[in-house]
């Protein structure tokens, strides 16, 4: 690299591109309410839709009479299966290759299921006739426990698949099995654990969660009958790949549907289905003329949208007595609800949870997923995580620590000894993928130094004999993770939804006067995209952030891409961006050639122009070149400065990081405290700091949420228990501790920028370290591990169940 | 159901509608008046998304019908700014220390620090926290926002002294 002057500095911090912490140019707007989220949206002469929803988690419905509620004056229309059916959208195709009502069907699967759509002309008369609704349901018998729903004499819930024995993903082996999911090599595994000196074992569930993103899910939906075109404004994850999906359905031609993602309030995976509210709005629209809204309530929202996890994973790991690990052996039975609607990559029944040999050089391994139907509502989507990585991680992160208490090790010691190795990469796993880069071990060092390890340890031993004796009641809990990610999907030789490659794209044109509008297939959801594309951009064709516009989430405008979930913007829109932005730099460098009468080949990049080699006192800027695009006839080039990238990654991403938890704990109470919280994160590039740590900071916070309370908890009757934010765990400012936050860089060898995506990252291995720091403090009583989530009461019962309270 | 008649002033306008008993305040703001500001994350009363200021204090609008704002003065977002009709200091640190993500929680927690810093101009972190308490946000971890309303404080009183 030549060294900078000052004047090139100067040039380049203008520019505001990769690696600076620039301020975010969505805030103005945010900060003064002037968001345009679609609630805020008002048409002329729009009605609301509401849905009536089953009180049953397992019933028939005998019948259904809506006239009292087409009766109420207010009321447009009501809904129901019936009137679906002839237009064949009574059931909709799920992201996973099975069905789902839309209405009720004769029957319905788990509380909160969508029964009739009421359309009336405001929310509150939609409310009223909702109530109006008299639905006559014959209740049935409700599984809820996913081994139960295995059983022989199990009721069977899919009627109308109870005879398939071929599911979407191979055999089905019973009515409520969905599929079997299975890599690595089970005989040799097998073998290895036959053979092996130590041998850990356990189950661990990774209780249901939802997302919850502030917003709720919600639509607009605008059919216009004098030109045929029908508008989908909604709170879509993926907005292109909603119009294709509602073209297939609807039968409406391609070009004929725009879907638009106006701004979105958080999504975290929530906003990645296709729900019944989007089609029966749409319906609503067609059939009244006019445009129809449907917002879900929260408790809608945490009862039948996209939950995430319910994932029970029984686990063996085998090592040597020293602590080398030899062998990894996983099945899961994976909870899915009443409908199959996991938002996973079609060929990846249970997404990418075969990272789950996460950080070490596990040789063999074995891994199968079990898939069941159970009365509870369908999503399985990946809240703030790749397709199952968090579950996948959680996983080992606790078996590992679990093998450690068996070997009589210290948990870090035992990671060290089984990192891959920087020397290693790329890695090929025992479960089929291929790390991209690493270097675990620095990155591990450089958090047992920053948290003083040892002199954790010592402290948590000073406290330990101090509670034997009598003199203190509280506890303290070290724990450490080390995740591995697998994001940034994917390659569309593997990687599809619903047969659409899992590429993603940009547009740019450059204005005459050389400012620029640069459009994605993506949609931010909170992540920034505005400005770090921009960031990109700047980098790669010397325009500044300030100078161009980043547009996202109109499929009439922007190219065609898969959105934005399982931290994929970076890892592909982010290199198609840059690609883009090389194409631009490929026809400016002719440009300014013929501009400066050189040949191509004699002038080279500078920043932000172009400079005759060995003469930098000849340039043109990016400005000159872009005007001259526009008003000179250059012999043999097209006019205009335009580029559009459609980007295939040729792999995946692996982020990693250490994250140490110290926990406070209080064995009377069971109340915790987290005293301290470091998190190291390796994403390769980093285009904003600001925005990465800021994407950290969330989602410990979503971790800490997920790992100490927060659940969707059901009776045995189907009844959910956690419907409000009374009892679904969201963490205030007050229970939030201070972050810190640190990096080291590795980049990704096959990105064009380097950068690997982070947004998930802390969800993904903050999880663990909260766990790992519960099961810890309780360690030296014999505590092997204690499912989560871990809220005061089942900590407390912990300890009670370890003799701790006398 | 009779309507009832209410007067109120909303960000220093005054207002006047016929409203049906149950409508509630948020949705009459947003819906009746356009000020799309405040948002809706529960109505149950526990996100703080709807939060504006009704006389003096903190009120989240999702749990109050509209004729109970009968005679209020009522701040949403839509009313805070700066002396200079631009960014007000707390819309301004909270974009500085990027005090937000998506957005959606935004509104709200500006409305409710704008009151916290009325009422307690010089507050320490933990009792930032605890102010701030009844306010969600699923973004950004609390963190870069408690920074955001502290620099505000410190904006402020930096003003109040160059006036004295
Ligand atoms: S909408 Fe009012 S507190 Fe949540
Ligand atoms: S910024 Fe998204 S909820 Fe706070």
């Amino acid at each position: 690299m030549t060294e900078q002057s000052p004047v090139d500095l100067d040039r380049a911090e203008k520019l505001q591109g990769l690696g600076c912490r620039r301020k975010r140019v969505e805030d103005a707007r945010f900060t003064q309410g002037k968001g345009n989220y679609v609630d805020d949206m008002k048409l002329k002469g729009m009605l609301f839709g509401d849905f009536v929803r089953s009180p049953y988690a397992h019933a028939r419905v005998k019948s259904i009479d809506a006239e009292a509620a087409k009766a109420l004056p207010g009321v447009v229309a009501v809904l129901t299966a019936d009137d679906l059916r002839p237009l064949n959208l009574h059931w909709m195709p799920t992201l996973a290759g099975d069905k789902q009502m839309v209405l009720a069907d004769g029957k319905v699967l788990y509380q909160g299921q969508e029964v009739a759509f009421v359309i009336a002309e405001n929310r509150y008369i939609a409310a009223d006739a909702v109530d109006l609704v008299e639905v006559e349901y014959e209740a049935l018998p409700v599984v809820t426990d996913p081994f139960k729903a295995l059983a022989d004499d199990a009721p069977v819930l899919r009627e109308d698949i109870a005879d398939q024995k071929e599911g979407a993903h191979g055999p089905r082996r019973h009515p409520n099995h969905i599929f079997t999911w299975e890599q690595g090599d089970k005989a040799a595994t097998e073998a290895v654990l036959a053979g092996a000196e130590v041998v850990a074992e356990e189950m661990i569930y990774y209780h249901r969660t939802h997302p919850c993103p502030l917003e709720t899910c919600g639509c607009v939906a605008s059919m216009d009958k004098v030109n045929g075109k029908l508008t989908l404004w909604g709170t879509f994850q993926a907005p292109h790949a909603v119009r294709t999906v509602a073209s297939l359905i609807s039968g409406i031609a391609e070009h004929n549907i725009r879907v638009v993602s106006p701004d979105i309030g958080g999504g975290f995976g929530n906003k990645v289905g296709v729900y019944p509210g989007y089609i029966c709005a749409v319906v609503a629209s067609i059939v009244t003329g006019v445009p129809v809204k449907w917002v879900e309530d929260r408790m809608d929202n945490l009862m039948t949208t996209a939950f995430a996890r319910d994932y029970w994973m029984q686990g063996k790991i085998a090592a040597t007595k020293d602590g080398r690990i030899t062998g990894l052996w996983c099945h899961v039975t994976a909870d899915h609800g009443g409908f199959d609607a996991c938002a996973d990559p079609t060929k990846f029944p249970a997404g990418f949870f075969n990272i789950c040999t996460g950080s070490y050089d596990i040789p063999t391994a074995w891994l199968a997923v079990d898939g069941v139907y159970t009365n509870k509502a369908p999503g399985g989507v990946a809240y703030r995580c790749s397709f199952r990585v968090t579950e996948a991680s959680y996983f080992i992160e606790r078996m590992v620590d679990i093998l450690a208490i068996k070997l009589g090790m210290d948990p870090v010691e035992l990671r060290l000894k089984n990192f891959i190795r920087k020397d290693q990469f790329p890695y090929q796993s025992a479960l089929g993928w291929e790390y991209d880069s690493g270097d675990y071990h620095t990155a591990m060092e450089k958090a047992l130094a920053a948290v003083d390890y040892a002199g954790l340890r010592r402290e948590q031993a000073e406290r330990l004999d101090a509670f034997k004796r009598g003199e203190t009641r509280k506890l303290i809990g070290i724990g450490v993770s080390f995740f591995t990610e697998i994001v940034g999907a994917g390659p569309v030789k593997n990687c599809d939804i619903l047969g659409l490659g899992m590429f993603d794209s940009c547009e740019i044109r450059i204005h005459p006067t050389g400012s620029a509008i640069a459009r994605l297939g993506t949609i931010s959801q909170g992540q920034g995209h505005a400005t770090t594309f921009a960031q990109i951009l700047a980098s790669e064709i010397g325009i500044p952030a300030d100078a161009i516009t980043v547009e996202e989430g109109d499929t009439d405008t922007a190219p065609y891409g898969l959105g934005t979930y399982g931290s994929r913007s970076t890892p592909v829109a982010g290199a198609a961006t840059a690609m883009a932005g090389r194409k631009i730099r490929a026809k400016a460098q002719m440009i300014a050639a013929y501009l400066l009468e050189v040949h191509d080949d004699d002038i080279e990049w500078d920043i932000d122009r172009f400079v005759v080699k060995g003469a930098p006192e000849r340039f043109k800027t990016m400005t000159e070149i872009a005007f001259a695009a526009y008003n000179q006839a250059i012999p043999g080039l097209e006019p205009g400065l335009e580029a559009v990238s459609y980007y295939d990654p040729p792999n995946m991403t692996y982020p990693f990081g250490a994250y140490v938890c110290v926990m406070e704990i209080d064995v009377d109470t069971g109340e915790t405290e987290i005293r301290r919280f470091y998190a190291l994160d390796d994403c390769g590039t980093r285009i904003n700091p600001m925005i990465i740590e800021g994407q950290v900071h969330g989602g410990l916070t979503e971790a800490l949420a997920i790992a100490m309370g927060q659940e969707i908890a059901y009776d045995e009757n189907g009844n959910v228990m956690t419907a409000t934010l009374m009892d679904f765990f969201m963490p205030t400012a007050v229970e939030t501790p201070t972050w810190e936050t640190d990096h080291t860089v590795t980049p990704s060898p096959h990105h064009p920028i380097g950068a690997k995506g982070v947004g998930e990252s802390p969800n993904v291995g903050g999880v663990s370290a909260f766990s790992n720091a519960v099961n810890d403090a309780f360690r030296p009583f014999g505590l092997t591990h204690a499912q989560m989530p871990h809220d005061h009461w089942r900590i407390w019962r912990t300890a009670q169940q370890l003799g701790l309270h006398g | 159901m009779d309507k009832l008649h209410v007067k109120l002033q909303v960000n220093g306008k005054p207002v006047e509608a016929l409203v049906e008993p149950r409508l509630l305040l948020i949705h009459f703001l947003r819906e009746e008046l356009g000020l799309t500001g405040p948002h809706i994350g529960c109505e149950t009363s526990h996100c703080g998304a709807c939060t504006v200021d009704i006389g003096g204090r903190s009120v989240k609008s999702c749990t109050v019908f509209t004729a109970q704002a009968n005679g209020a003065e009522i701040t949403t977002i839509e009313g805070i700014e700066g002396a200079d009709g631009g960014l007000h200091a707390l819309q301004e640190m909270f974009r500085e220390h990027h005090g937000l993500q998506c957005g959606f929680c935004t509104p709200g927690m500006i409305t409710r620090a704008w009151r916290l810093l009325e009422e307690n101009p010089d507050p320490s972190e933990a009792e930032i926290r605890q102010g701030m308490a009844g306010n969600l946000c699923r973004c950004t971890g609390y963190q870069n926002i408690v920074k955001a309303i502290r620099a505000a404080a410190d904006a402020r009183q930096a003003q109040q002294e160059a006036a004295e």
